[in-house]
């Protein structure tokens, strides 16, 4: 009988001992929300499937700052991603392995979990913010790496395996984990507490000429920039949705044609957030524009006809909304009022390793 | 025993709980979306492809047509109860292929109803910065036009088989003067709509070309861009809009 009890106790342990493992869950976070998000913003766009949680963001900050998702263990998401530029680039091309370069610039990384377009780069070619980090890692003008690789070095490395099989339960690491992590972290990347914010939370004025700026921006007969990048009640400053805003007569870069093959979408591009502006030259797509000064111009004087551009380019016979000198400057201040100082230096960002 | 007692239960209960479904007999009614240039069904595949020619003879092409109904109500006719769409408003885009959505529906029983519902929203409804949803998409209307909400944005060109102009067709609060501002919604009812033993389905259908149509022939040479603030246009979308719409059910 004693020898019966014994084996049940010995089992019962067993038992314990493994659901007490089975049962280990990464700690589940939600993204604090600046308070004008709060009021006037849906919820962030969370996947189901991929959950935030302390240790999946932790591991996602790691790996974008880690070197070794690159082919030579040279090149990091951060490098042609860096805080102190909003998670862009300040060149105009990022520099890829063997100083291969692209033809677009680097698209800022920020408040991306309210994108409910579900279409990301300046093309769109990716549906989710996990695909879009698959492509990056194997694209041969950035990493010009192999997910198996990947996958191996990082199963061989001292400290991911564990990081890894707390975040996700797994054993074995592989490149959909790889790409959950990192998109965790990019979904906590939340910019919203710019000045323009303590404006909107009645804690600072504004100064005449921002205000100045702002009425040009919303005006649909002067700046009328508000149809495409947002408005006070859309903190975003976006509308995520894809543009052709004038700058070629022919396109080099089909932008989001290219990616669905519609010939109306040749030469439409993502519009990008107005948040960080300060961080984020040069600008446009294809980063032609170094100063705000330029990008202001191109809508006031520049824009080029082509069969594809938005019928909210209305001034296009002109050449564009036509602006006085005062109005640019204006307009300028104004857009600088939605920069996030604390964004670009927040601890939560930088590199952990 | 005591099983088969707590068995008799059970089945009493199911058979009674069938028995109330059959009794109130309530049918789930839908709503759906469509669009038209007079007749001819208009879907995301005409957008930048189909020329259309309107009233005053311009030909034009669609780049984009978004706009909003809010408020639907099916009153019976009989009873005079109303019943409120789950949802509060809707936002139609044609370039997307969603034409309803599952919380527009009704739940009521069978008879013949009146459809009401708003063109955009109502005074009290039209609140700056209130909807979340609507926000995200940068639907809103400047404050200094009266703030709210955008109830209409057509965007194309027109003179296509000439030299191509943009125009940006859009509707919302209308600015009299500085600081002054009247509403431009308008409300819609529809009788006779009949519901009967089956689920059915409200078809609304916005017929395009009345926009440029009744009562104002519009002409785009004159009136194409900065509408917006423009009090005589908004105006005179407001009266064009009163017959865009129809309703059929299936």
């Amino acid at each position: 009988m004693k020898l019966i009890l014994g084996i049940l106790f010995f089992l019962c342990l067993c038992s314990c001992s493994s659901e007490r493992e089975e049962q280990y869950k990464p700690i589940p976070v939600t993204i604090e929300l600046p308070t004008t998000f709060q009021s006037l913003l849906p919820p962030p766009v969370i996947p189901q499937e991929n959950p935030l949680t302390q240790e999946g963001i932790t591991l996602g900050r790691k790996l974008f700052f880690d070197p070794i998702l690159s082919r030579d263990n040279t090149l990091a998401c951060a490098d042609c991603h860096s805080p102190q530029n909003a998670f862009s680039d300040s060149k105009r091309f990022s520099d890829g392995l063997d100083e291969e370069k692209g033809i677009r610039n680097s698209m800022p990384l920020m408040n991306l979990a309210w994108n409910i377009s579900n279409r990301f780069n300046w093309d769109g070619s990716a549906v989710t913010l996990e695909e879009q980090i698959f492509e990056p890692v194997t694209n041969p003008i950035e990493m010009d790496h192999t997910w198996e690789a990947v996958e191996n070095e990082l199963n061989a490395d001292d400290e991911y395996p564990q990081l890894f099989e707390q975040a996700f339960a797994i054993n074995r690491i592989d490149s959909t984990a790889v790409s959950k992590a990192i998109a965790q972290f990019i979904r906590t990347l939340v910019s919203g507490d710019s000045r323009f914010d303590q404006y909107l939370r009645e804690e600072v004025e504004l100064t005449p000429q921002e205000l100045s700026g702002l009425e040009i921006f919303m005006n649909e007969e002067k700046g009328d920039c508000f149809h495409c990048h947002g408005n006070p009640n859309n903190p975003l400053w976006t509308d995520n949705q894809f543009h052709n805003n004038g700058l070629d007569e022919a396109f080099d870069d089909l932008g989001l044609g290219g990616i669905t093959g519609d010939p109306s979408q040749f030469g439409l591009f993502k519009s990008p957030s107005l948040r960080n502006l300060a961080y984020t030259a040069p600008y446009m797509h294809d980063g032609r524009f170094e100063t705000l000064e330029e990008v202001i111009d191109h809508y006031s004087e520049g824009l080029q006809f082509s069969e594809t551009i938005d019928p909210l380019m209305k001034s296009i016979a002109q050449g564009g909304v036509q602006l006085t000198p005062q109005q640019k400057e204006d307009l300028k201040a104004f857009l600088l009022s939605l920069t996030d100082e604390g964004f670009v230096s927040n601890p939560s960002y930088q590199n952990p390793n | 025993m005591k099983k088969i007692i707590v068995l008799l239960v059970v089945s009493m209960t199911l058979w009674s709980c069938d028995n109330d479904d059959d009794k109130t007999s309530n049918k789930g009614v839908g709503i759906t979306f469509s669009e038209s240039w007079d007749k001819s069904p208009v879907t995301f595949t005409d957008l930048n492809a189909t020329v259309f020619t309107n009233e005053n003879g311009d030909n034009l092409q669609l780049d984009g047509l978004r706009y909003l109904i809010s408020n639907m109500v099916l009153t019976n006719n009989e009873t005079g109860q109303s019943y409120q769409s789950g949802a509060g408003f809707f936002l139609r885009d044609i370039s997307e292929t969603t034409r309803t959505s599952p919380s527009l529906g009704f739940t009521v029983p069978p008879g013949t109803y009146k459809l009401s519902f708003i063109y955009g929203f109502s005074e009290e409804d039209n609140i700056d910065g209130e909807y979340e949803n609507l926000n995200i998409v940068s639907w809103n209307w400047p404050e200094m036009l009266g703030g709210g909400y955008h109830f209409l944005q057509m965007d194309g060109s027109y003179n296509v088989n000439i030299e191509p102009s943009p125009f940006n067709f859009h509707n919302g609060t209308a600015r009299v003067s500085d600081g002054v501002f009247e509403q431009n919604f308008v409300p819609f009812s529809f009788d006779d709509i009949e519901i009967g033993e089956n689920s059915a389905m409200i078809t609304i259908n916005m017929d395009i070309a009345e926009w440029f149509k009744n009562p104002h022939t519009w002409n785009l040479n004159e009136l194409d861009t900065q509408l917006m603030p423009n009090y005589t246009a908004q105006k005179m979308m407001q009266d064009n809009a009163q017959s865009v719409f129809s309703v059929s059910v299936e």
